[in-house]
């Protein structure tokens, strides 16, 4: 979706303004909404793509006011809202899967992304391809800056989760990642060699 | 205006609204009364990223790579098998990559569509990060967001900008600091800030 969390090349936002003392979480809540957060997760109800989708769906004008981890309560909401997590009033107590000793384990293990397909590539390292231009309504991470501009492929990640499929529960549908590298020239029509690079799926790009 | 209100049109959010506690606390209530939480888990969580997951990790991988030649190798090849070496990976950090800063290239890391960030070896990531003046700016001018953290490159310099736009995620190799030569690694480790590993800073030389 061509949402305000899709900000790349923006102007006007701010100053970055780093605060070298920053505290790692500026109120216990936050710390509190982190781990609400990984905990309800380990549900399975949903995934990481659909848990940044319910986040990109707060309304702009709402998305560029919040803080992040006001953000991540609002999307922790939406996806117990929309899904079938909450038991009924009168259901017996539930169990829950992360109990305290398997933190550590489920930690460690995260959720890698990496799939096994036996389709092969379609780009190769060294060729040149364009970021398509898509306008998906639903999730995706083909930001609109590079879309209808022309790359480099520079790695091949093997096949990983689609996301544009897994945020909204139509399965995992691996597919070809690969990392691209843009010219800032060519974003920006900047004078420099400096460059921009991204990891895309391969519906994302066509022959150059 | 209030206050409240004077911290809220500020946005990045040092100071969120004072009724997120309490909304967080009846959330969190909630999923306990339900059985969907462990508050246990919840602590344990926590405890991980307020004391084992954070910013040192990190800095041991690249005090490493600068000691042993072999070890740097290995990073820059398979950077997620390197460092599983010292112990460091899962949420966060499934599929790692090393990108090297050399005196002719300044790599910077980014997320323009989220907050994506190497968990597994620099923690939970600051603000600024997450925050929309450097998500929107870092891709199309490079150069002045790093002189906003006090960071000037030369034309000499090629930046490159990674945009984690997948799972993949970013570790900068910062440039070993002249004058610490004869120092070990727990001390060059010492040396490595968590902003040269996003590539924001570049470390100081070592006076003695």
């Amino acid at each position: 979706m061509n949402g305000v969390h899709d900000m790349g090349g923006m102007h006007g936002l701010g100053p970055i303004a780093p605060d070298p003392n920053e505290p790692l979480f500026h109120a216990p809540w936050e710390a509190r909404v982190l781990a609400l957060t990984i905990a309800v997760g380990a549900w399975g109800r949903w995934n990481i793509d659909a848990s940044r989708h319910a986040r990109e769906r707060i309304p702009g004008p709402d998305y560029l006011a919040m803080t992040y981890y006001e953000k991540w309560l609002a999307g922790l909401i939406t996806l117990i809202e929309e899904s079938d997590l909450m038991p009924a009033p009168d259901a017996p107590r539930a169990s829950p899967p992360l109990t305290a000793e398997r933190v550590p384990a489920a930690l460690k293990a995260g959720g890698p992304t990496l799939r096994q397909t036996g389709a092969a590539a379609r780009f190769h390292i060294g060729e040149q391809v364009r970021a398509r231009n898509l306008n998906p309504v639903g999730h995706t991470r083909l930001p609109r800056y590079v879309r209808g501009h022309v790359g480099i492929v520079e790695r091949d990640h093997g096949a990983h989760v689609l996301p544009d499929a897994n945020a909204h529960f139509r399965g995992e549908c691996p597919e070809r990642l690969y990392g691209i590298r843009f010219a800032a020239a060519e974003l920006w029509g900047q004078d420099t060699r400096d460059s921009v690079h991204l990891d895309l799926w391969e519906s994302y790009l066509e022959p150059a | 205006m209030t206050d409240h209100d004077h911290h809220h049109d500020h946005g990045h959010g040092q100071h969120p609204p004072s009724d997120m506690a309490l909304r967080v606390r009846a959330l969190e209530s909630l999923l306990i009364d339900k059985g969907l939480v462990d508050p246990a888990a919840l602590d344990a969580i926590i405890e991980t990223y307020e004391h084992q997951v954070g910013p040192r990790n990190g800095a041991r991988v690249v005090a490493k790579a600068w000691t042993d030649p072999a070890y740097r190798q290995r990073l820059l090849a398979d950077a997620t098998a390197a460092i599983a070496e010292l112990g460091y990976g899962g949420r966060q950090g499934e599929h790692m990559i090393a990108v090297e800063n050399t005196p002719t290239v300044h790599n910077l890391v980014v997320c323009t569509l989220c907050s994506c960030y190497p968990w597994s070896v620099l923690g939970l990531p600051p603000t600024w990060y997450k925050a929309s003046p450097y998500r929107s700016r870092a891709v199309i001018d490079p150069r002045g967001v790093l002189a906003e953290f006090g960071l000037t490159l030369g034309p000499e310099v090629e930046m490159r900008v990674w945009d984690s736009t997948a799972e993949i995620r970013y570790l900068v190799l910062p440039e070993r600091p002249t004058g610490s030569d004869g120092l070990c690694e727990d001390a060059l480790a010492a040396l490595v800030t968590r902003d040269s590993m996003i590539g924001t800073a570049r470390l100081a030389p070592v006076t003695s």
